[in-house]
């Protein structure tokens, strides 16, 4: 049983990792009352920047291209959205797509196209002492790269940052009540830029995660809707940070299975497991799984 | 009359316009990207307008699914309703005109007429869902019609390994549809297809509904204000949102169903590359108005033409044209918010924009 648990476990954990980051990042958004569609951009755009920064400066370098990348997709909609209120839903289709075309004609401008992959350096696993010996579940939870034990970490810390601080307070009004929150003091344009800024560095630390912790490479495309996958999982966790990591881990699991049942021979279509965090996700936004409720400003302009 | 006739010029003046801020920003690209930029703009023309075949076989082509898709954001937009899910919608289009086609591959023109459309019921089915759970459940469509992408993805991805893969079990494609119910070409111009009609006369149409029925006037008032809408009175507002999604995702389907039985005459994964997302920009463009998505549509097919033989001659990336349509998207949407807060108009009425509100 646990050469099968383990090996699931772990590649659930593997795939969720990048999923969680990106959408802790977009549920920062979201309670700050705005929806960034841009959030696949930012991701790719991290992804590049991670190949720009690992191949001058190792992992580390890799990981500030990698926040570098997001935080730019995240200040252009900060800047379209939040100073020249332009549409959120458009501005950020325009950013996605502005990210695949600027990252695709980098790359094959910087690196040439179609030639060899080109290899990074990666971070590799960094076992917990003591927990990474646990049966079953020790390698697939402690003996993951650096930044999945962050993830563990961001999750909690922004459940109790969001629940429990004053700025946590100041960005939910924002997105429930924005004219009431601008009355009681709050800056909110300050605050929606700051938390888009965030979701942009998180998404693109998503990126840096696909290439730096686990494909050692950059493709073009290689964001393949983690973005829009992380737009469910903000659904699918009810707008809570502890629900949004759940959320991650089940499209994690649904992909690990999907691979665990092909290597079986199981031949039930594979595709059914793709796709049903989808259809569990528009259940959920649908009520079927109790009620889930968007913040009251979602999408709104000011 | 006379209105029209200087509606019309200005839409060719402001196409005028766009066309020389794309070359204009192109130029730039090339430049800081250190390209040959007279070999590479030779390269644009060449592969778009510069030839009868690069009109008909390539700009042409690819016009035609630009068109019904950017017409059916337009009629979806119009309505406030935000339909991203067009790629999704043209996806279960093109599955369902397939099955359709290679079911009754003996029919004739009837099979065809069936299978167009049967493809465009299957988009408006698609699109039904989205809009149920936007008017019972309050769901945003925003994020219903990109759940709904990948779920039809997912779709195709099955159908096309499974009930619908061809006999050998070789390939993750169906079988060829039938010569009987292709989509004929037009004679003497090169792999352009009766789709462009179709294209066309929908497309026309559509403007025509918009502007001149009260169907038309109903959809644009629950567009430029529901609440206005809703209070005048004999507007049901949510009926009308509705329908604008279905027909949305009915136009979205009817251009996969096109594309299948006119360009790739079988079903598989990669029937469309990404024409739904496409379709955004050039709706916008056009200012939401269907007749001038025709100008537009026929723009972003010659780019992308143009972009795949400045990558084949000039070595030029053709995801240079990604950037340019997104610059295009930004550029629209800040000036519009800009005239917004100036007071003047929103996206719903067709005076927001830009470059003709003078």
């Amino acid at each position: 049983m646990s050469d099968l648990v383990t090996p699931v476990l772990a590649a659930t954990i593997r795939t969720a990792t990048p999923l969680a980051l990106a959408a802790l990042g977009e549920l920062l958004v979201e309670r700050a009352g705005m929806i960034n569609i841009g959030v696949e951009g930012a991701v790719l755009a991290g992804a590049f920047g991670a190949l720009a920064g690992a191949t001058a400066g190792g992992v580390a370098g890799g990981y500030a291209g990698a926040m570098a990348g997001g935080l730019l997709v995240g200040a252009l909609f900060a800047f379209c959205v939040v100073v020249l209120r332009a549409d959120q839903i458009i501005t950020g289709m325009a950013l996605t797509l502005l990210s695949v075309g600027a990252t695709g004609t980098l790359y094959r401008a910087l690196y040439g196209s179609g030639g060899a992959a080109l290899g990074v350096p990666t971070s590799g696993p960094l076992p917990v002492p003591g927990l990474s010996s646990l049966p079953v579940i020790g390698t697939p939870l402690f003996s993951q790269p650096a930044i999945t034990y962050f993830t563990y970490l961001l999750a909690p810390a922004l459940a109790w940052w969001l629940g429990h601080t004053h700025a946590g307070l100041a960005l939910r009004a924002v997105g429930e009540r924005p004219e009431a929150a601008e009355v009681a003091g709050v800056a909110v344009a300050r605050v929606r830029t700051a938390a888009v800024l965030v979701g942009g560095l998180l998404g693109g630390l998503a990126g840096g995660t696909l290439v730096l912790a686990q494909a050692g490479t950059f493709v073009e495309g290689m964001s393949a809707g983690r973005g829009f996958i992380a737009l469910a999982i903000v659904v699918l966790g009810r707008w809570r940070p502890l629900g949004v990591a759940l959320g991650a881990l089940v499209f994690g699991a649904a992909s690990a299975l999907q691979f665990a049942f092909q290597a079986m021979g199981w031949n039930a279509p594979y595709q059914l497991f793709l796709a049903a965090p989808y259809l569990l996700t528009l259940a959920a936004m649908a009520g079927a799984m109790g009620r889930a409720r968007a913040p009251a400003a979602l999408g709104r302009a000011l | 009359m006379r209105r029209e006739l200087g509606a019309t010029l200005r839409s060719i003046l402001f196409v005028g316009a766009v066309i020389a801020l794309i070359l204009a920003a192109i130029t730039f690209l090339l430049l800081l990207g250190g390209f040959d930029v007279g070999r590479a703009l030779g390269a644009l023309w060449l592969g778009s307008v510069g030839s009868w075949y690069a009109l008909t076989s390539a700009t042409l082509v690819r016009a035609i699914p630009l068109m019904l898709t950017g017409c059916a954001i337009a009629v979806a937009f119009r309505a406030g309703v935000f339909n991203i899910g067009a790629e999704g919608q043209l996806l279960a289009g093109g599955a369902a005109a397939a099955a359709v086609a290679l079911a009754i591959p003996n029919a004739g023109w009837l099979a065809l007429a069936l299978a167009l459309i049967t493809g465009a019921l299957a988009g408006g089915g698609w699109a039904t869902i989205a809009a149920v759970l936007r008017e019972r459940f309050g769901v945003l469509e925003v994020i219903s019609t990109i759940m709904l992408n990948f779920v039809a993805l997912y779709a195709v991805s099955y159908l096309v390994r499974g009930p619908l893969q061809e006999p050998t079990h070789a390939y993750p494609q169906s079988s060829s549809i039938a010569d009987a119910v292709h989509l004929a070409r037009i004679p003497g111009a090169g792999r352009l297809h009766l789709g462009i009609v179709i294209a066309l006369v929908v497309t026309i149409a559509a403007g025509w509904i918009l502007r001149r029925t009260a169907g038309g006037f109903r959809l644009m008032a629950v567009g430029e204000s529901p609440s206005a809408a809703a209070s005048a009175g004999l507007i049901d507002v949510r009926r009308v949102t509705a329908s604008a999604f279905v027909v949305s995702g009915a136009l979205a389907g009817l251009a996969g169903a096109v594309e299948v039985l006119g360009v790739t005459y079988a079903l598989y994964e990669d029937i469309s590359p990404g024409y739904g997302y496409t379709a955004i920009a050039v709706a916008l463009l056009a200012g939401l108005d269907p007749w001038r998505v025709i100008l537009t549509a026929l723009l972003f097919g010659a780019l992308e033409a143009g972009a795949g033989a400045m990558q084949r001659d000039a070595g030029v990336p053709s995801t240079l044209v990604a950037v340019i349509e997104a610059l295009l998207i930004l550029a629209v949407v800040a000036a519009q918010a800009l005239r917004v807060r100036r007071g003047r108009g929103f996206t719903g009425s067709g005076d927001a924009f830009p470059a003709t509100a003078t």
